[in-house]
């Protein structure tokens, strides 16, 4: 039959196998590596170039959780994974974890037997449509056809948004980010709907970026970030502190390149793993959030080489700013 | 007593027997295993589980929908059958389409004109070839780019439109004049069948043939559209409004995409078992056809394919349900049939894997006993008829 329908099948055989007795950790530490469900290409989130070594501030999250666990932010398998079939893929324990623009939504969190660790950025769904149309806001697309991607919130959300608002529409619905911009491309469909963070690098891949426009309009709210299995708290911890220090390390002004430096700030020298015992409940050795730093660099650093101005992406900060400038980036507190 | 028991073991039917009551317990005992161990890891973690979601606001909209009632307000059970119609429409148009290429292609592998024969084959050896899915991306990628945008349509008698989205064509809507119609062509197709049948009796008994393509065309095509044009049937147009054609019946350009590559796909198999059904009857039939100076067009239909058929037919049962299955691969080009509604995004708003692929399977496994029943049928039929 279809190829995603034996996943899909072998996966629910594997859960049925599966044994409840959950160590993540132990068993990506005798593996070696761990091996993280990405998407199949969104650039600045997780993408592979042309030789294979992926990138991306969601591939930056597999990278900080290898480089506390294993201490090399370079033993990570990634899984290139689309929208159907990431959750089966983890339920399944073909991935020790998810990291792949995934929107926490309260049913994801509770119904499917899995966690999120955190968010690591904040979005929302936009539109980017044919420049030709003339069109500068979602309220003039009445009656208009979309490209979405299948298994996604964004097919909830535009059902929604066009019921609330009494518009017509139609969604013509793909499995994948490549036949979605394929039929946007081809002109199957008058708009592309995604995240926005997506459609900012979806345009730069356009064959002619200048056709199409992003509206200004954002019409949900979509945190993404890491997910993990429900049944093991401890390898939750491990995901959900990963992420944490490289953002309490951006707050303290800690740097990849700064990290090694001597300090006397408690918070940094915990960071450094010079004191405290924060690794102990986690399982980790001491250098656990050195490691993250110093490999894969604090969260400012990621979204800048990733996503931010200087990239073909050009993301600002916007809410992903940290709480103290002005965001709503915040880390509970590191102690 | 003992020496008994000793040979009944010895015995080999009996030992034939115990064998595979040992092997069903053993697979049962996994299975059961499985099941039970399965059921622990949902409860631990917390997977909802039963078949609530059903009754559940779908949420999402589906973009071929032939005529039942669906918007994202409606149920997931809704959308359900939705998937299971198109999973249908899209396999019997698939069927139909691929039988008619694989005769024809079938019969002028056989032909005795070089250049037909040649085509045949090349075309065989192309389109069988070629993964189905390879297929299937490429005629959907040649139909986005080569028709016309909505704007720029192939127009016919403003009443049929194509562009790159879709066909779309008028509607005919329900009400007494509609049904005065359909009535009249069901008369018409009673009396014909009625007339021909009395012909072929006479033909049979007496061997004087009647011409009864008069009696066809007055019948089936005349009355229905005299009395089409005597009632008048109300029409509702398809027209373009805004960004697209409203109103009207909509084929899209994706279910077009999928069942004209399953078709040409498939047909390249029914073209091959109808060629081995052929070859398989004796040449000696044939002659004696010619013998009793048929012509070999009338050979063909009346003596070498019903033999060939019987031969063919189980094949072909096999590539409707190959068929059918294929069609769940619709994923890629977005034909919104069973495995992408509902195992694709109900499974994705849910999560309830093991429900939906459970439904999903049954489905599926329902259409194929229902495709081998209906051809085994006809297949013994045409067995007893032929000797
Ligand atoms: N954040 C949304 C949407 C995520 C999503 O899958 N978006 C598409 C946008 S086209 C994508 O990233 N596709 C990449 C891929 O399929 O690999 C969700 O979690 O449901």
């Amino acid at each position: 039959m279809n190829k995603y329908l034996k996943i899909v099948s072998a996966s629910l055989l594997a859960v049925g196998f599966y044994n409840a007795q959950a160590d993540t950790l132990s068993d990506v530490q005798a593996k070696g590596s761990l091996t993280c469900g990405v998407s199949t290409g969104t650039p600045g989130f997780s993408s592979p170039d042309s030789s294979g070594n992926w990138s991306g501030v969601d591939v930056d999250v597999c990278r900080a959780v290898a480089a506390a666990t294993l201490g090399d932010a370079k033993k990570v398998k990634f899984v290139p994974l689309t929208a159907k079939e990431r959750f089966v893929a983890l339920s399944s324990g073909e991935i020790d974890m998810l990291s792949r623009n995934t929107t926490w939504t309260h049913t994801r969190d509770t119904s499917l037997g899995l966690t999120f660790a955190g968010v690591n950025y904040y979005d929302g769904q936009g539109f980017m449509v044919r420049k030709s149309l003339g069109i500068n806001d979602v309220k003039d697309l009445d009656g208009a056809t979309f490209c979405i991607q299948a298994g996604t919130t964004t097919e909830l959300n535009l059902a929604d948004y066009f019921r609330s608002n009494k518009m017509g529409f139609k969604a013509v619905t793909y499995d994948t980010s490549a036949q979605t911009k394929g039929g946007f491309e081809a002109g199957r469909c008058d708009a592309l709907t995604s995240d926005v963070s997506q459609l900012a690098g979806l345009r730069s891949t356009l064959k002619d970026p200048s056709s199409a426009v992003v509206l200004g309009n954002v019409i949900s709210k979509e945190p993404l970030g890491p997910v993990v299995r429900k049944d093991d708290n401890t390898w939750l911890n491990i995901v959900r502190w990963s992420l944490n220090a490289m953002i309490e390390a951006e707050e303290l002004g800690v740097t990849s390149a700064t990290i090694d430096n001597a300090s006397t700030s408690p918070g940094v020298q915990r960071l450094q793993g010079k004191s405290g015992k924060l690794n102990e409940s986690l399982g980790l050795s001491k250098d656990w959030s050195r490691n993250i730093i110093a490999q894969v660099g604090n969260y400012g650093e990621s979204f800048e080489r990733n996503i931010g101005m200087s990239t073909p992406i050009q993301l600002p900060r916007g809410v992903n700013q940290l709480w103290i400038k002005g965001g709503i980036l915040y880390a509970p507190a590191f102690r | 007593m003992f020496t008994k028991l000793k040979s009944l073991l010895y015995n080999n039917e009996i030992r034939a027997i115990l064998f595979q009551v040992l092997a069903v317990v053993v697979i049962a005992y996994f299975a059961y295993q499985a099941f039970d161990n399965m059921m622990l890891n949902i409860e631990q973690r917390g997977i909802r589980s039963g078949f609530g979601f059903l009754s559940d606001e779908a949420g999402f909209a589906v973009n071929d929908n032939f005529f039942l009632e669906y918007s994202p307000a409606s149920t997931n059970l809704q959308a359900f059958y939705v998937g299971i119609v198109n999973t249908l429409i899209v396999a019997i148009t698939g069927i139909f389409s691929a039988s008619i290429i694989g005769l024809i292609i079938g019969i002028s592998r056989l032909s005795s004109n070089y250049l037909i024969r040649k085509i045949a084959t090349v075309y065989i050896e192309i389109f069988r070839n070629i993964p189905i899915l390879l297929q299937i991306l490429f005629w959907y990628s040649i139909a986005l780019n080569t028709f016309p945008s909505a704007r720029n349509s192939i127009n016919f008698f403003d009443s049929i439109f194509l562009n790159s989205r879709g066909l779309y064509l008028p509607k005919l809507i329900a009400g007494t004049e509609l049904y005065l119609v359909l009535a009249s062509f069901v008369i018409g197709l009673v009396g014909y069948i009625f007339i021909k049948k009395r012909s072929d009796k006479k033909h049979d008994e007496t061997g004087v043939k009647t011409n009864t393509i008069p009696h066809f065309l007055a019948l089936v095509l005349l009355l229905p559209i005299v009395a089409y044009f005597t009632f008048g049937v109300q029409l509702e147009y398809p027209a373009l409004k805004g960004f697209n054609f409203r109103g009207g019946v909509d084929l899209s350009i994706e279910f077009f995409a999928l069942a004209f590559s399953l078709s040409i796909y498939t047909a390249t198999y029914i073209a091959e078992a109808i060629r081995s059904g052929v070859e398989s009857v004796d040449k000696g039939q044939k002659e004696a056809a010619a013998a009793l100076g048929l012509k070999s067009s009338w050979a063909m239909r009346l003596v070498i394919l019903p033999q060939a058929l019987r031969v063919a037919i189980p094949p072909i049962i096999n590539q409707y349900l190959n068929l059918t299955k294929n069609s769940s691969l619709a994923a890629a080009v977005g034909y919104t049939e069973l495995v992408t509604i509902f195992s694709g995004t109900v499974l994705n708003v849910v999560g309830q894997a093991i429900e939906i692929v459970m439904l999903t399977m049954l489905v599926y496994l329902t259409i194929s006993l229902v495709i081998s029943l209906v051809l085994n049928i006809f297949n013994k039929k045409m067995q007893i008829k032929g000797r």
